[in-house]
């Protein structure tokens, strides 16, 4: 009789539970699948395609692609794409290589100072950031980068995060691993490239995907560094530009969206436990 | 190899990092309070003509600016999205912390909107708000339930359509869910790892001597999250004094400066029309100071509550 009841109990908490997570989900994940949905409707099929048709507009009933090349043939996407992908990929280059310099000597050298230079660079966290787009539009003006792809990536390649990161990574190397390679008379940079980096890639790939999904995604930054300059702006500051423009037309909004997130996703579905361990190690 | 050699590689390596961190970060930090109290503007912007120091004369007109106000006064309201956010994060946390099938599945999902760029978030977003939009249909919806009950006893309810974000009164409620809708996966990955470092013995010690769950969850849980919650509330409450980015996609700071936050008032003074960098910064400085005060707050609240129940 008791056991039944708790069963029951058990039973009746895993369906709420379950019903818990699905609602969550839905709150989560619906924007996306609407938006998916309409970027997949043929708005040429009935006349009178309406995304407001609920819940019809969830639903398609004619799947099409024409909506992706539509969007690529009136807004020009590939420049913005291309836009997106080149400051994605410097950012990611730069990211790891300062990083990866950077932390070697903060972990695996002695030298005097070491520690103050390490505090200073993670005091960068706290610092009062609240003016400093303002100044870096002035400073990248002077430097004669101010609308340019590296005017958007150089102030931004230089994190607290990567450099810890990375730091975290190397000091998990052994000693006498690095001893070894000094007495068969390799140099630090030999060292740096040859051991630590091999043996951190776990750590580089991390790096590699946080900077990649957070400058894809980007949207302030990128407009201030490129104000006098759209033509060189990214997927994700166009999108704006996108809405107004098409503002008539939903489902090329919608595909130009997908393309814009896709990657993402894809990224996501296969790196996901890079993102699920979180901050862990730099919070730590 | 020589000692001297190896300090000079250090630096070598170092360089790259230390140079345009100083540039890129430090550097506006001084440079941007020094801005604040000159009246840098478009015409300095070649560097040709230095900007005047003016003392405190960009404060005043800051100080005297009712859209200032209007700012402070809306980036404020924005913190209350901070306590609902944290517990609704909080609460996902623990309900995702078990070993049930598809569970993966579930944190997945919920870090979805997480890596959703903000101008993705706001054409999605921009939908679900409007007059048609799917918002109004849901409630719509639900009407139609309600009156199916309240034609019963002969009432009537009634809703209007309108557009979320082209209401004053709705506007930046409607911001703050998107922002709750960006924000809980994110916060729910920190307090996961909180509650994963917890040692199990701990929870089952509390129940073998007879806590409840919810006993379990407040006393021995959320103590032991502390570290975990100072910092998400942390860095969660810098946010929402500096959101900026949210109001930009959405709406600019309209309809009737309703949405009108802190970090719009410098956006708009540097970039809207005249580049007055000179009374953007006074402004930014202003805000910095009120971020500061927020986290002093913040650490205070939630590193004091230990010490007291110690005391009981």
């Amino acid at each position: 009789m008791t056991r039944i009841r708790v069963n029951t109990t058990k039973g009746i908490s895993s369906v709420l539970t379950y019903a818990g997570l699905i609602l969550i989900a839905l709150f989560a994940l619906f924007p996306f699948l609407w938006t998916l949905a309409i970027s997949l409707t043929d708005k040429t099929v009935t006349s009178g395609v309406s995304i407001y048709d609920f819940p019809g507009s969830l639903f398609p009933k004619v799947i099409t692609l024409n909506n992706f090349f539509a969007v690529f043939r009136d807004f020009s996407l590939n420049k913005y794409l291309w836009n997106s992908i080149v400051i994605s990929g410097l950012s990611v280059i730069g990211t790891l290589l300062i990083s990866a310099l950077a932390a070697y000597p903060l972990s695996k050298l002695e030298f005097p100072g070491r520690n103050i230079i390490f505090t200073a660079i993670l005091s960068t966290l706290v610092l009062p950031s609240e003016t400093s787009f303002i100044v870096n539009v002035i400073t990248l003006n002077r430097i004669g980068l101010l609308g340019t792809y590296w005017g958007v990536v150089i102030p931004i390649i230089a994190t607290a995060f990567g450099i810890f990161l990375m730091r975290q990574a190397y000091i998990s190397v052994p000693d006498a691993l690095l001893e070894a390679a000094r007495m068969d008379g390799a140099t630090e940079l030999q060292i740096l490239f040859r051991v630590m980096i091999p043996l951190s890639i776990p750590s580089l790939t991390a790096l590699g995907i946080f900077t990649l999904v957070n400058t894809w995604n980007s949207y302030f930054w990128p407009s201030i560094a490129l104000i006098f300059n759209p033509e060189l702006q990214p997927l994700s500051v166009a999108m704006l530009q996108l809405k107004s423009q098409l503002n008539h037309d939903p489902f090329n909004i919608a595909a130009g969206a997908m393309i814009m997130m896709i990657p993402v996703m894809i990224i996501f579905a296969f790196a996901q436990r890079f993102f699920m361990r979180g901050l862990e190690g730099a919070v730590k | 190899m020589r000692k001297s050699n190896i300090v000079f590689l250090a630096y070598a390596f170092l360089a790259p990092a230390l140079i345009l961190m100083a540039v890129f970060t430090f550097y506006p930090v001084i440079y941007g309070s020094w801005l604040g109290f000159t009246d840098y503007s478009q015409k300095n912007l070649s560097g040709e003509i230095p900007a005047n120091f003016v003392g405190l004369e960009n404060f005043k007109t800051v100080f005297a600016d009712e859209l200032f106000r209007t700012g402070i006064w809306n980036s404020l309201k924005y913190l209350l999205v901070v306590p609902v956010l944290q517990l609704a994060s909080l609460g996902v946390a623990v309900l995702v912390n078990r070993q049930l099938p598809a569970i993966t599945f579930f944190r997945a999902a919920y870090y979805v909107p997480v890596i959703t760029s903000i101008s993705l978030a706001s054409v999605m977003w921009d939908w679900v708000y409007s007059k048609d939009g799917v918002l109004n249909w849901g409630i719509q919806f639900l009407v139609g339930i309600g009156n199916f009950f309240a034609s019963l006893f002969g009432g009537k309810l009634e809703f209007q359509a309108f557009g979320w974000l082209n209401n004053p009164d709705t506007a930046i409620w409607a911001i703050m869910l998107v922002t709750f809708w960006r924000g809980f996966g994110y916060y729910m990955v920190l307090y996961l790892g909180g509650l994963q470092a917890i040692p199990l013995e701990l929870e089952e010690a509390a129940r073998l001597d007879g806590a409840s769950p919810s006993q379990t969850f407040w006393r021995v849980t959320v103590p032991l999250m502390r570290p975990t919650i100072l910092l998400c509330s942390l860095l969660s409450t810098l946010a929402a004094i500096r959101v900026l980015e949210e109001i930009i996609v959405f709406t600019n700071g309209g309809p009737l400066n309703s949405t009108y936050t802190a970090l719009m008032y410098v956006y708009s003074k540097a970039f809207g029309s005249k580049f007055d960098f000179g009374t953007a910064s006074a402004a930014g400085l202003l805000i910095a100071i009120v971020g500061f005060f927020l986290s002093y707050l913040n650490f205070r609240l939630t590193q004091e509550a230990p010490d007291r129940q110690r005391k009981a």
